[in-house]
């Protein structure tokens, strides 16, 4: 039992990580990505490419991945899907073009990616010894991969509450029409939190890629997973998220040890269900009424 | 005086910790045109709101006709006989002008479906003065007509009680007399009216009666010119802000 | 009815006789692609009842169909073959209810987000009883050939354009479009939008679930993977936005071109076909908006047509 718990937490720390990602651009840019798990791939290829060709140490990796990354969902966003922000007459056209323009992007990611790398598994072997904790052991790169990603974490929500740009982005995710009254240039901290947000993921997507076996057409499972964590921890809400998406590894873990790996979609949708039918503003959202 | 329509009990509404309606109090009798007057944020949207369903009350008792509808879902309230208009004009952009005073028709208090709604509905347009303009796309309406229009989608289910939330805001000088012998006729016709208002000229010709609202409490209630000399009132009004 | 009510009925069923004459003339590949179309078609369109007027974007179809094909799969050797769409009809709307139920109060997203993921949860769970209860896929060895299913496909295109037309002129399709224009309005006009709304969708899940059940001979051996595969509801998403969701035929507009491209793709670069889905969607919001109904509307409008 207690071993399902630390290993759930350690998974949850990644998930926390790449739900934060989605977070930012959901909560902030006000765009439903759902091409989000391609940019964690995309992260997962890129430590793998560098590791088998080069020796380089997925950590290290991170250096380049998340620059890159930042870079281009900088550019996605701007390009793509600014205009249609622009044109948009109402919150809810933006979200059904948001969502099927994320949509294309995925599918021409994973299309791209199947391209480059074939639609083959991909894993490499990367600090495979074991670490003990409490009388039980567990794998080295589970251990350090959570503990980055915990940094990470931490990192982004001190930038997000103690200086000035992650003022702004709070401010913006509040409510644009006000930070634009205030003069903050609501269209530039889009951006640069939609670039962030991708960064974020891809990083993720580079710790993941230490322990967990992926492919060009996974994606859709942890946009999938990330989404789920989003609504439970509350749009917007970093404590949320990390209490949601170590709950999630939890969930997921026991269901995978206890009554078979198969299930661990059909785990997330029961805390899903759950979260729809009692707490659809989140778990720590208020009552709007 | 004739049967009251409308019973509005001890009504609370709070938001958080904001209280925005407290202990509200008041009838509206058959035929009866009733004023919300206040300073803005006194809660007047918030009260019509809640008799709408378009949210439910903290605590206390609405009755229509007898009837609890407290707490209940927009669309049963509308059923049973209350409609309303927008203080920001909701019209359907993609339907016709007629259409939109169908929809009004179709689904409400008094159901009416197919030619005998489109009849029923022409009957209203003209009755509102668009009797010219029913197969025009509303994105091509000035905003009078805009109004007139959900005026005139609220008035097709035959309503027990009519909600106006502020109809007569951002009408010009001229649009403004027309808009208040509008809802005079509408009075005359035996209608009755709840009208949430801030233009006091109209208040003044057209209520038969007004409760006055402060920071979500009942402070005044009677005639417009017994309301309007009341002291508190005025205290409310000249301390509150100028909007009068 | 007006005479031009009455006219399209006509031109309809005539469209639909020489359709049904198609068999006789041709078979093998040719039969095979307009089978295929006839499968979209339907699934498209039914689908387009429910998310046109609502704007709510389903990827529920490929749980809905993979649902049906299961009925046949389990039922096909001991109920009589005609029972088998009307149980799965019955599935596939009783599953409609459920997410309904708890995603339709809400808005947009949650509703998008959990059909996402809904055929994936199901194929799990489907995997897992049968691991458990130690079966694994189903042989349907039946004697129905590619013209039954074509037929049987093309009447059920026929009974949801009828289905949809009578929709469109009932209180039920005027409620929706009123709550796809506004549904604050909607809701103080009288209208029950939840329960309109998740009434649509049991109709659409229904469709999608009688075309499982009917497709279900032509796969022979069903597994939970390629029952449920979620690629299914993004073609059909696409379909149905790149026709347009604005008229009843606009679907059809869609499936024509690009069920022929799709087969033409994946004859020839199968491992492209997920970046044409990709370009595809891209196309429809960047450059079709409202597909080619919209585009026709336009041109129409432009050239002094417009009868509207």
């Amino acid at each position: 039992m207690f071993f399902i718990l630390i290993t759930g937490l350690l998974l949850g720390g990644t998930y926390a990580l790449i739900a934060m990602g989605l977070n930012l651009q959901y909560g902030v840019a006000r765009i439903m990505n759902l091409a989000n798990g391609e940019m964690l791939v995309a992260g997962g290829f890129a430590a793998f490419w560098v590791y088998t060709a080069g020796q380089v140490s997925p950590i290290a990796a991170l250096l380049v991945v998340a620059p890159v990354a930042f870079v281009v969902n900088w550019a996605i966003y701007r390009i793509m899907l600014r205009p249609l922000v622009k044109r948009a007459k109402s919150r809810g056209a933006l979200e059904v073009d948001s969502i099927l323009a994320t949509f294309g992007l995925s599918f021409a990611l994973v299309g791209i990616m199947t391209w480059f790398f074939g639609g083959g598994y991909f894993n490499y072997s990367y600090l495979t010894g074991r670490v003990d904790i409490f009388a039980s052991s567990y794998a080295q790169n589970r251990v350090v991969a959570f503990t980055i990603a915990s940094l990470l974490a931490a990192a982004l929500w001190i930038w997000l509450s103690y200086t000035r740009a992650g003022l702004r982005m709070r401010a913006v995710a509040v409510s644009p029409d006000s930070a634009r009254l205030v003069g903050i240039d609501v269209p530039a901290v889009s951006a640069l939190a939609f670039g962030l947000g991708g960064a974020v993921t891809a990083s993720g997507g580079a710790l993941i890629s230490m322990f967990f076996t992926l492919d060009a057409s996974v994606g859709v499972l942890f946009t999938m997973k990330a989404l789920i964590i989003v609504i439970m921890g509350g749009v917007g809400d970093i404590r949320g998220t990390i209490v949601a998406a170590m709950i999630l590894g939890i969930a997921e873990t026991f269901v995978a040890r206890v009554i078979d790996p198969g299930l661990t979609l059909a785990a997330a949708y029961v805390l899903f269900l759950g979260v729809l039918l009692f707490r659809p503003q989140g778990l720590f959202g208020r009552t709007p009424t | 005086m004739a049967r009251v329509v409308l019973e509005v009990r001890d009504i609370t509404k709070r938001f958080g910790g904001l209280v925005a309606v407290r202990d509200m109090v008041f009838d509206v009798h058959q035929t009866e045109v009733m004023g919300i007057i206040g300073p803005n944020g006194s809660g007047k949207s918030t009260m019509i709101n809640m008799i709408s369903g378009a949210f439910a009350p903290s605590a206390g008792e609405i009755r229509l006709n007898g009837q609890e509808i407290a707490g209940k879902s927009a669309h049963r309230i509308a059923r049973m006989g209350v409609a309303r208009t927008f203080q920001l004009v909701r019209l359907l952009p993609e339907l016709s002008v007629v259409e939109n005073v169908v929809a009004g028709a179709a689904f409400g208090h008094r159901k009416r479906w197919g030619a005998e709604a489109e009849r029923h509905a022409r009957q209203l347009l003209d009755r509102v003065g668009m009797g010219q303009q029913v197969n025009m796309p509303v994105s091509s309406l000035t905003y009078i007509n805009t109004k007139r229009v959900e005026l005139a989608r609220a008035l097709a289910c035959e309503p027990e009680v009519l909600l106006l939330d502020e109809w007569l805001a951002g009408l010009n000088p001229t649009e403004l007399q027309t808009g208040i012998a509008l809802i005079r006729s509408l009075r005359d016709e035996g209608r009755t009216v709840i009208l949430v208002e801030h233009v006091m000229d109209a208040i003044r010709s057209l209520c038969d009666r007004c409760v006055v609202m402060s920071s979500g409490a009942k402070i005044a209630e009677g005639t417009p010119a017994e309301v309007l000399e009341d002291p508190e009132v005025i205290r409310a009004y000249l301390g509150a802000d100028e909007d009068a | 009815m007006t005479m031009r009510d009455i006219r399209n009925l006509i031109l309809s069923a005539f469209a639909f006789g020489l359709l049904a004459l198609l068999p006789l003339y041709v078979s093998g590949y040719i039969l095979s692609i307009a089978t295929t179309m006839a499968m979209f078609t339907v699934l498209a369109t039914s689908w387009a009842l429910f998310s046109g007027p609502t704007h709510y974007i389903s990827l529920a179809t490929a749980a809905f169909f993979g649902l049906g094909t299961f009925v046949t799969g389990l039922g096909f050797q001991t109920l009589p073959m005609w029972l088998l769409p009307i149980i799965a009809a019955g599935l596939g709307a009783v599953l409609a209810a459920l997410v309904g139920l708890v995603t339709l109060r809400l808005s947009g997203v949650y509703f998008v987000i959990f059909t996402l993921g809904l055929a994936e949860l199901v194929r799990q769970v489907v995997t897992w009883v049968q691991n458990r209860t130690g079966q694994r896929g189903m042989y349907v060895l039946t004697s129905i050939t590619e013209r039954d299913i074509y037929w049987q496909l093309l009447g059920m295109a026929a009974l949801v354009f009828l289905v949809g037309w009578l929709i469109a002129r009932s209180r039920l399709g005027f409620a929706l479009r009123i709550i796809g224009n506004d549904e604050t309005v909607a809701k103080h006009s009288g209208i029950d939008t939840a329960a309109a709304k998740i009434l649509l969708f049991m109709v659409s899940g229904a469709a999608a679930a009688v075309v499982g059940a009917m497709m279900a001979p032509r796969y022979i051996y069903i597994e939970p993977s390629t029952a449920f595969a979620s690629i299914l509801s993004f073609q059909v998403v696409i379909m149905a936005l790149l026709g347009g969701t604005g008229r009843l035929w606009g679907p059809l507009a869609g499936v024509v071109p690009f069920t022929l491209l799709w087969e033409f793709i994946s004859r020839n670069a199968p491992n492209q076909t997920l970046l044409l889905l990709g370009i595809a969607f891209l196309l429809i919001v960047y450059v079709l908006p409202g597909g080619f109904v919209g585009l026709y509307d336009r041109l129409r409008h432009r050239y002094g047509q417009g009868g509207q």
